[in-house]
């Protein structure tokens, strides 16, 4: 069937015909084009004085009403669509330009092979080697030797600067598994609300509240932050008998008092605070990456992404009745770490 | 029969067929789903009254003398407050069983009403009362009830109270429009998933405080321009996949296209 | 028009007429002007280069420079934001004249952010172009290295530039996360102290790294003026490097072009640089900042105000980084905890490990080394110049959609407590089911893309020996009815049929020349059968033959031929 005299694949046919715009053959069309152009450019312009006029006019707390956004800040609205229109102006008028009245035949370059030719890269190589030659390179193994090591060593103490200077690291795994919760001269920390800091009485925690605490001593902190990003706790009152009939739930208990037990609010996954507690289900979420702990089962994940369960903080009352903490974590708090159990 | 047969295979086909579709599943389930019933609201005694609406609409799940039952919790010792929030919201009664009782904009009774059935409750056994008028109209410090709406509020209910999800299909909901009773009702009575936030917990000025944040953001001028439903980057993020490179795009092919 | 360009175009069409324009007074002071800048850099000689370069148009060329636009103007507005931020994280209390905040603690940074966006006239605007410009950055370039993967425009000579694109990509992430975290609010600090728990991960030397970076226990004073210092020095300093490095390679291998009539491997066809991509580059440019400022004009983005200040104990619901880290954020969702190990009394935890500090480094590893995996199976050693039709590489697109589709379930996983209460689902079973998806839903979209390429290769053959459909009905005197088939030009033709589709390499015996199993005969087996994955599934262009064939075939179809080279040479072999 196949006719010898056709090729075996098609072949490029070329550049079809040029078409030409209306504005190349109809001079009222480049006319209009033209005044197109022009404005867009005059809206640029426009904007540009709405925008500096605006920004002295308009005062910095004025409210407007705006559909589908409400009610928002006028300068910025000003600021903002003056300045868009002023770049879009522009940007319309430039392209709106080069597309109607600049010449739109497209034109053809010719390509190159990348690589340079046999010739250039012989050229290349003997300056190399001439260079490498007359500077004894190969006649004096000891420059080049010595020269190799300074250059390789030579950004050592840079590195050591940055590397020594950033931070020092030897304290890392001491403060990583401290707490303001250890007890330092043998009296127990009172619990305290987050916000107000004030002590809590366990007749004050009702079956299925939750509080938010800190240990009394972040008032003589001196680095709140800190302490407190490993010192958040989570306070919650269950019915005693929610608690699991097993081991999980006996340690719960035995370290709670009455039903109220606290839990260390740092994920064991990276750290974010663990503080969704579902009061019926008695489940703990964290909103980060969903790590669900079953506070009745001693903190246990039942639910995504961490391993470990909370870390309970114990717990009892103080003569006044006031919830205090008799000793700190007994394990390092938050995500885990290679060191973790040493 | 062959016009039908012509037509079925139009696109608003389907849109017809789902529309009848719900329309009917939902004049069935009207007829069938429960309606209040109507006791008629005495001044003479409002407990009296909250126990026949009660036994005529609640019972059934929350057992005649609300001692609860496999389908409903005992309402003993919730408190007043507890019926009026969830009554008062519509999430009560259940319109339909779910993980969650959602907060419905109809709701089925009036304020009378629902104070009668809240007295009948009160009457069982003490609970949480509802917030008195000068409990409410305490003017709270904003930016503590900021600083308290984030340690206690946001993790469930997000930053602005846009409302988050919780595990296994239940969610804290949104805050918008809520009236400051029902927001105080709910942090002392802990309803559904919610702990319990007692005046022990958070007290009398802390509450009114959170009630006051929460208004302030309802209220405050979105100065950065349409909020995207306060939901964080996620809705920047499809934001900009969508409507952001759409116009990047749409420019783009408009700059390449010849021009007439 | 260059003469170069003209003598190649001759062949091809009639060069341009020449205007010259009278010189005026206003060009002879131009004139002198250039005259003396020339005499002391000599910059005639490159500029004569470069303005005669030729760009092809098309509007997917436009999507780096949507990403080059939105990093210049990150540049450009990120100038203005660190005039007034402070990168510090020292405690005051707040003063400034948003009434919610008053009077609360918080560092300076987020105070000075807060400043920003409330007292500086104008400055939520920079602050919001700054922040939608860096999110359109990461989505323009993401797209644009789809446009160049699915093209295959990372063939040689291209390999060196698409590693350097990967490179920027990964680098515009951390720049990104770096800025995403200098405000200090709730929410940039959450991500933060995630990233601390990342960095804990890191087997042996985790605990210790932490503590460098954060000059001690998190969160502490040091990370936010180290983390400015990457944010505005460092990595926009590579970045600029980089860029600059990705566009010199651009002008050195000319721009790539489609396949179309009078598009060959030697030549580039298009606009010159001057008068028209000046014009429409330069107009893109305002263009693309233009509608950052418009966006920024009326929506709100990271409204810091609201989060309030970084304080380690709150949260908020909804905590997710920007887009382009949400699968990151999203692989650590999806990772089950069994994944931490108890090793000799060491921990390691890679259920953190893999999602937060391996899966960046190693999807990008994999980016960047595919040109030379696909190199590898093809054994092409050609430059290539002209684009692929996605559909006309199967395997390659299928291969593609599938890792984009793997990474879209770890980015929708990073959404999944959104999508959940968007949805009124379950966040657990949402959890569940993308842990399936990211195994299953890649392998389905892989051979779904690959069937879809393979059945439009096939409608593309069905187009060029049948013609297109007309639309017209005719009935024969017999009584037959068939629709009318129009012949496609030549022009259009070609755009159907100017490819190659190569064969599977043949399964080499095994043996060398003397029958003897050889160590690269082994390599040789393992290659072919990439080879035969690769290119097994093909469809090959229509031949002037097959052409020819068809037509003799298909006598009831009224063909209504125009007039071209290419088609009077088939009828003529018709009629034969």
């Amino acid at each position: 069937m196949s006719d010898p005299r056709l090729p075996a694949t098609f072949e490029n046919p070329g550049l079809p015909p040029h078409v030409h715009r209306a504005a190349d053959t109809d001079p009222r069309a480049a006319k209009r084009a033209e005044r197109q152009v022009a404005g867009l450019f005059t809206l640029s312009i426009l904007s540009t004085i709405g925008f500096v006029v605006s920004y002295f006019a308009v005062k910095n707390d004025t409210e407007v009403f705006v559909p589908f956004i409400g009610a928002t800040n006028l300068l910025n609205i000003l600021l903002g669509v003056f300045l868009a229109l002023a770049l879009l102006g522009i940007g319309f008028g430039a392209v709106h330009w080069a597309k109607t009245l600049m010449p739109d035949e497209e034109v053809v370059e010719e390509r190159h092979p990348i690589r340079s030719d046999d010739a250039t890269r012989a050229k290349a190589v003997g300056l190399l080697e001439a260079g490498a030659e007359s500077a004894q390179l190969n006649r004096r193994p000891l420059l080049k030797a010595t020269a190799g090591t300074a250059l390789g060593l030579f950004a050592l103490p840079l590195g050591v600067q940055l590397a020594g200077s950033l931070g020092n690291p030897t304290k890392a795994l001491e403060e990583l598994k401290s707490t303001i919760w250890d007890v330092k001269d043998g009296k127990p920390i009172r619990l305290v609300r987050d916000v107000e800091r004030t002590p809590i009485k366990a007749a004050d925690v009702s079956i299925g509240a939750v509080f938010h605490v800190l240990p009394e001593t972040i008032k003589d902190s001196h680095h709140v932050l800190e302490d407190k990003a490993k010192a958040a706790v989570l306070l919650m009152r269950l019915h005693p008998n929610d608690f699991a009939a097993d081991d999980l739930g006996k340690k719960a208990r035995s370290w709670g008092y009455e039903g109220i037990v606290a839990y260390s609010k740092i994920c064991t996954h990276v750290g974010c605070p663990v503080g969704l507690y579902e009061q019926q289900t008695h489940h703990l979420l964290c909103p980060c990456h969903q790590s669900t702990f079953d506070v009745t089962r001693d903190c246990e994940v039942i639910f995504g992404p961490a391993k470990r369960p909370l870390p309970q903080l114990k717990i009892t009352v103080d003569a006044e009745g006031y919830l205090v903490a008799p000793q700190g974590f007994a394990e390092p708090v938050g995500p885990s770490y290679w060191e973790r159990k040493k | 029969m062959n016009a039908l047969a012509a037509r079925r295979r139009h696109p608003a086909a389907i849109a017809l067929l789902l529309f009848l579709g719900l329309a009917l599943v939902g004049a069935t389930y009207s007829l069938f789903a429960p309606k209040p019933a109507q006791a008629a609201v005495a001044t003479a005694d409002k407990v009296a009254d909250g126990k026949a609406l009660f036994q005529a609409n609640c019972a059934t799940c929350h057992g005649i003398s609300a001692e609860g039952t496999k389908s409903g919790p005992t309402l003993i010792g919730v408190g007043a407050a507890a019926v009026d929030f969830q009554v008062g919201t519509g999430r009560m009664p259940l319109s339909a069983p779910n993980v969650q009782a959602p907060r419905i904009e109809q709701i089925k009774y009036s304020q009378e009403q629902i104070d009668a059935m809240s007295a009948f409750v009160a009457s069982l056994a003490p609970g949480p009362a509802i917030p008195d008028q000068a409990t409410l109209e305490t003017e709270g410090d904003v930016a503590l009830g900021g600083e308290l709406f984030r340690v206690n509020c946001a993790m469930c209910h997000n930053f602005a109270g846009s409302g988050g999800a919780l595990t296994r299909g239940k969610y804290a909901p949104a805050l918008y429009g809520v009236e400051a009773k029902h927001i105080y009702e709910a942090m002392v009575t802990g309803p559904q998933s919610m702990p319990v936030f007692d005046d022990k917990n958070i007290d009398a000025k802390g509450k009114a405080s959170i009630i006051s944040y929460l208004r302030t953001v309802e209220t405050q001028a979105n100065v950065g321009g349409m909020n995207l439903g306060n939901m964080g980057p996620v809705s920047e993020g499809m934001f900009i996949w969508i409507f952001g490179l759409a116009l990047m795009i749409g420019t783009a092919y408009w700059l390449g296209q010849k021009a007439a | 028009m260059s003469t170069a360009a003209s003598a190649r175009a001759a062949d091809l069409r009639a060069g341009d007429p020449k205007s010259s324009a009278p010189a005026s007074a206003s060009a002879k002071k131009a004139g002198a002007v250039a005259s003396w800048v020339d005499e002391r850099t000599g910059i005639a000689k490159g500029a004569s280069f470069m303005l005669k370069k030729v760009f092809p148009d098309h509007w997917s060329f436009m999507l780096g420079e949507v990403a080059m636009y939105s990093m210049i103007i990150c540049l450009l507005t990120g100038v203005f934001l660190s005039l007034w931020f402070i990168p510090s994280a020292g405690q005051i209390p707040y003063e400034g004249s948003y009434l919610p905040l008053k009077g609360i603690t918080m560092s300076e940074a987020y105070s000075s952010t807060l400043a920003i966006s409330f007292d500086v006239r104008g400055g939520l605007l920079i602050r919001q172009i700054h922040h939608w410009a860096a999110l359109m950055f990461v989505v323009s370039l993401s797209v644009h290295m789809f446009r160049v993967f699915f093209t295959g425009a990372f063939r040689k000579p291209r390999e060196i530039n698409w590693v350097i694109g990967t490179l920027l990509s990964m680098l515009a992430l951390i720049e990104g996360f770096a800025g995403y975290s200098l405000p200090d609010d709730l929410l940039s600090g959450t991500g933060l102290r995630a990233a601390e728990g990342f960095i804990r991960s890191v087997p042996v030397i985790g605990s210790y790294v932490s503590y460098m970076m954060f000059g001690g226990a998190f969160p502490g004073e040091a990370i936010i003026p180290r983390l400015y210092a990457v944010h505005v020095l460092l990595l926009p300093a590579v970045l600029i490097g980089l860029f600059t490095a990705h566009i010199i390679l651009v002008m050195v291998h000319k721009h790539t072009q489609y396949p179309g009539p009078g598009r060959t491997n030697e030549n580039v066809v298009g606009f010159p640089l001057m008068p028209v991509y000046t014009a429409k580059a330069g107009g893109f440019f305002f263009l693309v900042f233009g509608l950052l400022s418009l966006v920024s004009a009326l929506v709100t983005i990271n409204p810091i105000w609201a989060y309030g200040p970084y304080d380690p104990s709150p949260v908020t619901a909804g905590s997710q980084p920007d887009w382009y880290m949400g699968f990151a954020d999203g692989a650590l969702r999806l990772l089950p905890g069994w994944l931490e190990f108890e090793i000799f009394g060491y921990t390691l935890s890679l259920n953190v490990f893999l999602g937060a500090v391996l899966l960046i480094p190693l999807m990008y590893t994999i980016t960047g080394a595919y040109p030379f995996l696909e190199r590898w199976i093809t054994g092409d050693n050609r430059e290539h110049h002209v684009l692929d039709r996605p559909r006309n590489v199967p395997t390659r697109t299928a291969l593609g959609v599938a890792a984009i589709t793997a990474y879209l379930v770890l980015m929708f996983a990073a959404g999944n407590d959104i999508i959940a209460i968007r949805l009124q689902m379950s966040i657990n079973d949402i959890t569940r089911a993308f842990q399936v998806l990211f195994f299953v839903a890649p392998i389905l979209t892989f051979w779904v893309t690959r069937r879809i390429c393979l059945s439009l290769q096939r409608h593309d053959r069905d187009k060029v020996l049948h013609g297109r459909e007309s639309g017209t009905l005719v009935r024969t005197p017999e009584g037959q009815y068939y629709e009318v088939h129009e012949e496609l030009n030549e022009y259009d033709r070609w755009k159907l049929v100017g490819f190659e589709s190569p064969a599977p390499l043949a399964l080499p015996s095994g043996k060398d020349a003397n029958g003897v199993a050889s160590k690269d005969a082994k390599k040789e087996i393992r290659r072919a059968k990439w080879s035969n994955f690769f290119f097994k599934s093909r469809v090959e262009p229509v031949t002037p033959a097959e052409l020819a064939t068809a037509h003799h075939h298909g006598e009831h179809e009224a063909i209504e031929t125009p007039a071209g080279a290419g088609a009077q040479a088939i009828k003529q072999a018709k009629q034969d």
